[in-house]
């Protein structure tokens, strides 16, 4: 019953969706006031049936119910309850149904949120939101529906993978569903803009809290997507060049370019076509990424149930989504006046630098993406396109924009007075130099690229904590006075200081880890001893141990430095016999100077009996990638405090100050 | 001019999604790695040894020389999963008797002695592919790869990545059988 209550929502939710494409674009387009303000209704509506669905669904899950196919194939009444509940998005049924979810949610919050958004310009944006909401909910019912029942239920479901079955994956798909599918709301209201044909600097201001939210978000799903990778897949290392990760990577990218240009706009008008096309082309790569993820057009190691005929469907959206509305930009962009003048030396060529190095980053990683699949379109020939191209395009594409970023604060709008800039930063410059120099002495293995990367990173950072000083003027007056200036300085421009010194301190985790790591692979028996990265490490044998749903090898590790004991390292073997398959959990000692990490599988050769292939590594700073990231969400989420984004805060604020004066004259 | 810059984006749209439409045919398995060289002579090939090793260097005339299937295994010391696959391979030299011979890819000759040094020399021919030549005609993607070469000096199977697991390990043993049976 419960099921069949999911699927009725879904189909009221398509039919509501259809409403709200309709009648408030039409309204704004009459003048219609009251089709316009249909659409909050709508919105919310849909927003409401849509989670009793994914509510419907979730109670399936949570209480075993086999006769949902859905359920079936991806959970087991062994299950531990998060899990349980984890499974809800675990296939690429009750993903998609997340996804449409947090599409309908982000409709809803501009409704009920942007109070100060024009009545034409949301109405638009909420029929363009409800455009998409169609695209993905007639997929859903059509071809992927969440609720199919199984008859004869089973008694007992397959379980789901057990890779999946972690707190990561828990987080994981959600926060990067509210990325991916958050730009969706900046592309409606980019494709608002162009049928309205009026793009100006309160434009910019509505969309750049979204903007902000989405990347926060996105930011987040990718870290700990990578922290997923890393901790719970055991495939010692963070970021692997996969096209599924270069899918939710370019959005980031573009997005964080998008972020940046929308301030030009606010603040100087200019950059307008610029920054509406980077507002659809971003959406465009998360339609892109969810396309290329479940159709299976790309080999990758995240395998998602592959159907081609979903592809086409897909297809079909991306073509009538992103085709559309880069249509509709290429016949309007033309018409849309220019912004204020700046001398190429300002804040404004900054930013256009930043804006320029990202979207050819950004480039770069599309072309390296479908670069094989265009290759075997035209000659036949399959080849795979892995860590070294990236790493030899992107990284000579990302050190200048590093290095750009440090002086980046520093420029004025319109014209900068470089030497002025130059007398504030020489001493950060040395320093940095410095820095540089002593890495270098201190780590001669391994290449001068890293060096030059890590002087660039403390550039970054000091420079952006030079920024922050001189903001706050501190040592230049008082304590308090700094204090005070630290209050009142508005929260945005401690959340870029914060987010900029959190991509210096993850490029300390990028470089050392990568560069400077050390890794053994053998095989070991009882009483191996291996030395690594100046620790002493002795296989002490495995023992076996049996989980609710698993049973493990455990591997046991014992860690000596200098002759002294340091740890024990247990890595597991996990396996599951329902869903028959094998799971590997590495075990890793994390310290700030770098993780000692060891992963156990059994040997190739059965005959080996009591032998085991240990994979051993440390990876030096690695903790700095996610302690950066941390420090980006956080200043994404300080940003998004800001009292400048939390519209119209400052006109109330003059109102409620003006009585007491007028008092007083009296 | 800027009218073209404007369609730009749409017209690169275009191509990816039509790039798209044909990836979706459903013969199509992305997952599959073809090599043009199976049913095809060994390639043309003349490595030196490498330096500071006794074990000698691998040409084309050395594969053909040799009666019954050959297994040409492409190496290196900075190649992780090489180090894995190097205990099987030594396994199966020992315990089949099969012809093992190397190419020692983009490798410096001090390394590679060393590593051989230290895990073992399971290889009786060893080529050093400095400047990756060899690879090229070999059209290998990645390091580690095996070849197959039956006993009429034809490329018959081709491995893409370490045997390691069982799966692999019988796939060349069944492959090494069957070369060994088409060879007159």
């Amino acid at each position: 019953m419960i099921p069949e209550i999911g699927q009725f929502a879904l189909t009221l939710a398509l039919m509501t969706a259809v409403v709200q494409g309709i009648l408030p674009i039409w309204g704004a387009a009459r003048g219609n006031a009251v089709w316009m303000h249909s659409a909050v209704t709508t919105s919310s509506l849909q927003c409401f049936l849509i989670f009793i669905a994914f509510g419907a669904l979730m109670r399936s899950f949570i209480v075993s119910d086999f006769t949902v196919v859905n359920v079936v194939e991806n959970s087991n009444s062994l299950k531990p309850m998060l899990f349980k509940v984890a499974g809800t998005w675990g296939s690429h049924e009750g993903s998609l149904l997340l996804w449409t979810l947090i599409l309908a949610v982000f409709g809803a919050a501009v409704a009920l949120l942007g109070r100060n958004i024009p009545t034409s310009l949301k109405a638009r944006t909420l029929s363009v939101q409800a455009w998409i909401s169609i695209g993905f909910l007639s997929f859903m019912l059509f071809t992927s529906n969440p609720f199919d029942r199984a008859f004869p239920p089973p008694l007992d479901g397959n379980d789901l993978n057990p890779l999946l079955q972690d707190v990561g994956l828990a987080m994981h798909p959600p926060l990067l569903y509210i990325g991916y599918v958050g730009f969706s709301i900046v592309f409606s209201f980019a494709v608002a803009a162009l049928i309205e044909g009026r793009v100006d600097p309160a434009w910019a201001r509505w969309v750049r809290p979204w903007t902000l939210a989405a990347w926060v978000a996105l930011t987040g799903g990718i870290a700990l997507g990578s922290w997923w990778a890393y901790y719970e897949l055991g495939w010692g290392g963070w970021w692997f060049w996969d096209p599924v990760e270069n899918v939710s990577f370019m959005p980031w990218l573009l997005g964080t370019a998008l972020l940046h240009s929308a301030i030009v706009t606010e603040k100087r008008g200019a950059f307008k076509s610029w920054t509406i096309l980077l507002a659809i082309l971003t959406f465009s790569l998360s339609l892109l990424g969810t396309f290329i993820v479940r159709s299976g057009l790309l080999t990758s190691v995240h395998a998602f149930a592959v159907d081609p005929e979903r592809g086409i469907y897909i297809l079909g959206l991306l073509v009538l989504s992103i085709g559309g509305a880069l249509t509709l930009y290429a016949v309007r962009a033309p018409k849309m006046e220019l912004g204020g003048l700046f001398a190429p030396i300002s804040r404004e060529g900054g930013l256009l630098l930043n804006n320029l190095l990202l979207a050819l980053a950004t480039a770069t990683v599309l072309f390296g993406t479908l670069y094989p699949l265009f290759l075997e379109a035209i000659t036949g020939e399959k080849i795979s396109v892995g860590p070294p191209f990236f790493n030899a395009s992107f990284i000579p594409i990302m050190l200048p924009l590093v290095a750009l970023m440090g002086i980046g604060p520093f420029l004025s709008w319109k014209r900068a007075d470089l030497l002025g800039v130059y007398q504030r930063l020489k001493w950060v410059f040395v320093f940095a130099m410095l820095c540089g120099l002593a890495v270098w002495y201190v780590q001669t293995k391994g290449p001068a690229l890293a060096v030059l990367a890590m002087a660039i990173a403390i550039w970054l950072l000091v420079a952006t904590l030079r920024e922050w000083s001189l903001r706050i003027k501190l040592g230049q007056v008082g304590i308090k006075d700094s204090l005070d200036r630290l209050r009142r300085v508005p929260r945005s421009s401690h959340g870029m200081t914060l987010a900029h010194a959190g991509l210096a301190v993850c490029m300390f985790g990028f470089v050392g880890s990568s560069a400077w790591k050390s890794e053994e692979i053998l095989f070991v028996e009882a009483g191996t001893q291996i030395e690594i990265a100046g620790f002493d490490v002795t296989f002490e044998g495995a023992e076996r141990v049996q989980g609710p749903n698993y049973v493990a090898s455990v591997g046991v590790l014992r860690v000596e430095r200098n002759g002294r004991y340091v740890t024990t390292l247990r890595p597991e073997r996990r396996s599951y016999p329902v869903a028959q398959s094998q799971t590997t959990e590495a075990a890793i000692r994390s310290t700030p100077a770098g993780d000692l990490y060891a992963s156990i599988t059994e040997p190739a050769n059965q005959e080996a009996d009591g032998q085991w292939t240990l994979r051993i590594l440390y990876e030096p700073l690695v903790g700095f990638v996610w302690l950066g990231s941390l420090m980006l969400v956080f200043g994404g989420l300080l940003s998004l405090t800001d009292r400048r984004l939390r519209v119209g805060a400052p006109k109330r604020k003059t109102q409620i100050v003006s009585p007491p004066q007028s008092l007083e004259k009296t | 001019m800027s009218r073209i810059v404007i369609y730009l984006p749409l017209f690169a749209a275009i191509a990816i999604g039509l790039a798209g439409w044909w990836g979706l045919n459903p013969d199509r398995d992305p997952n599959a790695v073809p090599s043009a060289l199976i049913g095809k002579s060994v390639p043309v090939f003349d490595l030196l040894a490498i330096e500071g090793i006794q074990t000698a260097g691998l040409a084309t005339a050395d594969i053909l020389e040799i009666d019954g299937p050959v297994l040409v295994n492409v190496f290196a010391s900075w190649c992780v999963p090489c180090r894995a696959e190097h205990a099987v391979l030594t396994r199966m030299v020992q315990e089949d008797g099969l012809n093992l011979v190397g190419i020692n890819y983009k490798n410096d000759p001090s390394d590679a002695a060393a590593w051989l040094a230290e895990l073992g020399n399971p290889y009786s021919k060893i080529g050093s592919d400095r400047n990756g030549r060899a690879g090229i005609e070999w059209g290998i993607s990645g390091v580690p790869e095996t070849f197959i070469v039956d006993g009429n000096g034809v490329v018959v199977f081709r491995y893409v990545g370490p045997i390691q697991t069982d799966a692999a390990l019988s796939s060349i043993r069944q492959e090494l059988a069957q070369a060994d049976e088409d060879t007159p």
